[in-house]
């Protein structure tokens, strides 16, 4: 039995370690938000926090995370939408809406960690996929959600 | 009726009834409706009857307006534009309104109250615009009649008002809830007239899309999402080579795995079903399998590449021949000849493709996110010999169309593993199966001639196309040219006293289909590159060339000129640095793009702003046209510069991200829109319209700043360095 701290929630699973958090989260519990993509770590649709830092799911085992603090996108707005869910609201940034769970989490943990990201930050740190175009407002989101934490 | 699968499943409805389920908007600010279930499956259930005033509109005893969505939400926004079109002519208040899916079921046998529900070819709004406005007016015009009725006045003394009906004179009012009822049973003499564009409050305003908010929170519901009751899971094995069969497999090499079901075999694939769809996955990898795999195991895109460009020199059929194109080449000033080339390319959603589908004795469920659902309803009756009356297609948000999801693949493949197992069976597709079992773009062979006078002016074009038949792939009929092959040569705008367009349009092993814009994908990078070159060979600007050709065509001029001062074309651009200039039309809309570009020393292209003009006619949602073509952008941009799907040994080369390159943030440029609206009788669409322009704006943008031709997509393949 495993267990693992989800979004501060506890569950103990009878599942093989080696199983990627993403399909734990997805069919063992149920939180469909963390989206697969690839399986390789290549489109970030599985971002997920580890501790507060994005980390991509697909390629985490879930033996690895006992211990450890795990924050999906139904966490991240769980008591209130997190500033990056509002920004990209405001800015109207996603369309079909698959990669955007990866990447308002791909945005928290840079925004966390630098609170004044310049473009050129962006561009390296946030390489989620999307196949509908809406870097630029992703962009945009990024930006807004940066003054609104500072409100 | 199977109570493990209903019980759930009506519950579900009857919340949404009451409207329990509809996930509430956390509350961000105004104008945002408490519309959107995160599973947005409707089931027009009996329950609802009372407050149907038509098939799409729903007024219920709380006064809360449902607008029932007949086409799929892929990202195109068309869970708030059409909704839109109706509470345009309904007279409600729109942020309060509430939107589901229709049922395909009920289309399939009851009529087709829906119209049609197949969500593709940019069509959904300019394809059901009138519908959907009818639909609105008459509920409008039965809710005042009964009204009146009830109040014993004349209609023509009551106005319908932010969902109420009013009695001027007295006062009186009566909200749509109380009225819905007696409207229903309301039968009018004629149908009202819809509004003409002049009388539109609502549509063409910019409103907030409803699906917005689920989407940022993880609510929202896609095919893959899906979890009922009793539900396992399968991970599809296709065989590499299209064209092959399954020959054998060894199950006991899995079969004890932890949670391993059972191994179905599906003709070209094999299923292997497991309790959780991770362990299934992985026993499908460790699966020994043997196929045999067919004729077309030794093909590779070498060989395909060097026999699309023979088909030009063989056996057309001729699209296009007007006027004395042997003449014109025969005493042409000058001769302009090039050879374009564009590859099979991939449409890889980014949710992979995957279906659940529940086949019981006499009821079959499926739940997907499809463009075709009614298809999907038909399908379903088809693999499971189920009558189609009792087959339910639960629609989802889907992850992405572009096209892949027109065809049902995935449905099929899951429909005959519940089918063999007797289990609700949530068949996916990893993105290996994805990239490597596509149905692709279509490779082509474009060869493009002028015939220039004297004066530098065009006397002749001669278009030809070496390319794949998507209708054959599909299966389908028909005589004549295959349209798409031809689209965006044949109907060229360019003037000139002499136009031939041939086809040679024939198929290999490799199936291919509609992938977003169509032939217009392919034929707008030879035609837009191919002017450029001719603009250069006359010693023209390539904006003031494609204007002259253009001249007689006031809507493209119109498109041209504001694009050209938007993008400030003809200002002076740093070393390294070029800008480029195409224009096309498809799906009823004009759309020219710029692209500036730079590139590196040692010829790194980077995109850094695309400035796009838009004539689609009119617009329902200015947000979801700025978004759209955005999309278009980055589609066709990401092909432009990475996308190439290639053969060898008869297999698909790429299998995942690693190895089909798409663009990332750092990738992607700015991108304005500017609306220039023609409007009168047009209405255009949107989805596509956006990627034609951008490879060969791209391609000519290169051309600026380096002097090297592009002559074949995609761009990586090109040696641009100093």
């Amino acid at each position: 039995m495993l267990a693992l701290t989800i979004n501060g929630k506890t569950y103990n699973l009878d599942i093989e370690p080696e199983t990627p958090v993403l399909w734990v989260l997805r069919d063992e519990i149920g939180l469909t938000g963390t989206k697969f993509g690839c399986g390789i770590a290549q489109c970030g649709c599985c971002t997920i926090h580890l501790d507060g830092v994005a980390v991509r799911s697909c390629q985490l085992q879930a033996g690895d995370v006992v211990g450890h603090q795990i924050t999906t996108i139904e966490g991240l707005g769980a008591a209130q939408l997190h500033a990056v869910q509002r920004a990209w609201i405001e800015v109207d940034a996603p369309q079909c809406g698959y990669c955007q769970s990866g990447q308002i989490m791909a945005a928290a943990s840079l925004l966390a960690q630098n609170p004044n990201p310049t473009d050129a930050d962006i561009d390296a740190e946030i390489t989620n996929i999307c196949r509908c175009g809406t870097y630029p407002r992703i962009r945009a989101g990024i930006h807004r959600a940066a003054e609104l934490l500072k409100t | 009726m199977n109570a493990l699968l209903t019980r759930r499943f009506f519950v579900k409805a009857s919340l949404s009834a009451a409207g329990g389920l509809l996930i509430a908007v956390r509350s961000v600010g105004p104008g945002l409706a408490d519309a959107i279930a995160a599973a947005p499956w409707g089931a027009d259930a009996p329950n609802r009857a009372q407050g149907a005033i038509n098939a799409f509109v729903v007024v219920e005893p709380d006064n809360s307006v449902l607008i029932r969505l007949a086409k799929s939400e892929m990202g195109q926004g068309v869970t708030t534009s059409l909704p839109m079109i109706v509470a345009e002519e309904l007279e409600c208040d729109f942020l309060k309104i509430k939107v589901e899916y229709a049922s395909a079921n009920r289309n399939v046998v009851d009529g087709g109250p829906y119209g049609r529900m197949g969500t593709g070819g940019s069509s959904s709004v300019r394809g059901s615009r009138q519908m959907l406005q009818q639909a609105g007016a008459s509920a409008r015009v039965r809710l005042i009649a009964a009204a009146a009725q009830g109040w014993g006045v004349e209609p023509s003394a009551c106005v319908a008002r932010g969902g109420a009906v009013i009695h001027e004179a007295s006062g009186r009012s009566a909200p749509y809830g109380a009225l819905a009822p007696a409207a229903a049973a309301i039968q009018l003499v004629a149908e009202p007239a819809i509004k003409t564009p002049d009388q539109f409050t609502l549509i063409g305003t910019p409103q907030k899309r409803f699906d917005i908010p689920v989407k940022v929170t993880g609510e929202a519901k896609f095919g893959i999402d899906t979890r009922v009751p009793d539900m396992v899971y399968a991970a599809v094995a296709n065989c590499p080579v299209f064209g092959g069969s399954l020959k054998t497999f060894d199950e006991s090499a899995i079969k004890g795995r932890r949670g391993i079901i059972a191994v179905v075999p599906l003709g070209a694939a094999v299923a292997v079903v497991a309790d959780r769809f991770w362990r299934a996955k992985q026993a499908a990898l460790d699966l020994p399998i043997t196929w045999d795999e067919g004729p077309a195991a030794s093909v590779d895109s070498q060989q395909i590449r060097a026999d699309y460009r023979a088909m030009l020199d063989g056996d057309v059929d001729n699209a296009v021949n007007k006027g004395d194109v042997a003449g014109a080449f025969s005493n042409g000033a000058k001769i302009v000849e090039a050879l374009y080339e564009a590859p099979y390319l991939a449409h890889a959603p980014m949710e992979p493709l995957n279906a659940t589908a529940y086949v019981q004795k006499d009821r079959v469920d499926v739940f997907m996110g499809t463009q075709f659902p009614e298809e999907a309803v038909k399908m379903a009756a088809q693999v499971s010999g189920v009558d189609q009356r009792n087959c339910f297609l639960h629609n989802c948000y889907l992850g992405g169309g572009f096209g892949r999801r027109a065809v049902n693949d995935e449905l099929r493949q899951a429909l005959q593993v519940s089918k063999a197992i007797g289990k609700p069976v949530k068949l996916v597709w990893t993105r290996e199966e994805d990239i490597q079992h596509d149905r692709y773009r279509p490779l082509a062979a474009m060869r493009m001639r002028a015939a220039l006078g004297p004066d530098g002016m065009v006397r002749g074009f001669d278009f030809r196309t070496a390319v794949g038949s998507i209708r054959q792939s599909l299966g389908w009929g028909g005589g004549g040219i295959e349209p798409s092959a031809v689209e965006g040569l044949a109907n060229t705008p360019y003037k000139s006293a002499a136009l031939r367009v041939d086809a040679a349009v024939k198929n290999n092993h490799v199936p291919v289909m509609f992938w977003r814009s169509v032939g217009s994908s392919q034929n707008a990078f030879a035609v837009e590159s191919f002017i450029d070159e001719v603009a250069h060979a006359a010693g023209k600007d390539p904006y003031e060339f494609r204007r002259a050709l253009l001249a007689d065509k006031k809507d493209f001029v119109a498109v041209l000129d504001r694009l050209a001062h938007e993008s400030d074309w003809g200002k002076p651009t740093p070393k390294g640095f070029g800008r480029g200039i195409a224009i096309h039309e498809s799906f009823g809309t004009i759309v020219g793009e710029v692209a500036e570009v730079k590139v590196s020393d040692r010829g790194e292209v980077k995109v850094t702003r695309v400035v796009a003009c838009v004539d689609c006619g009119h617009v329902v949602n200015p947000l979801t046209v700025a978004m759209q073509i955005e999309s278009g952008v980055m589609y066709g941009l990401t092909a432009a510069l990475f996308g190439e799907i290639t053969i060898d040994k008869g297999r698909v080369a790429q299998s995942n991200f690693d190895t089909y390159q798409i663009a990332r943030m750092a990738d992607a440029p700015k991108i304005e829109t500017h609306l220039q609206l023609s409007g009168g009788a047009k209405w255009g669409g949107i989805g596509e319209p956006g990627t034609p322009p951008i490879a060969p704006a791209v391609a000519n943008a290169v051309f600026a700043a380096t002097g090297k031709r592009i002559r074949a997509l995609p761009l990586k393949n090109a040696t641009l360095g100093v």
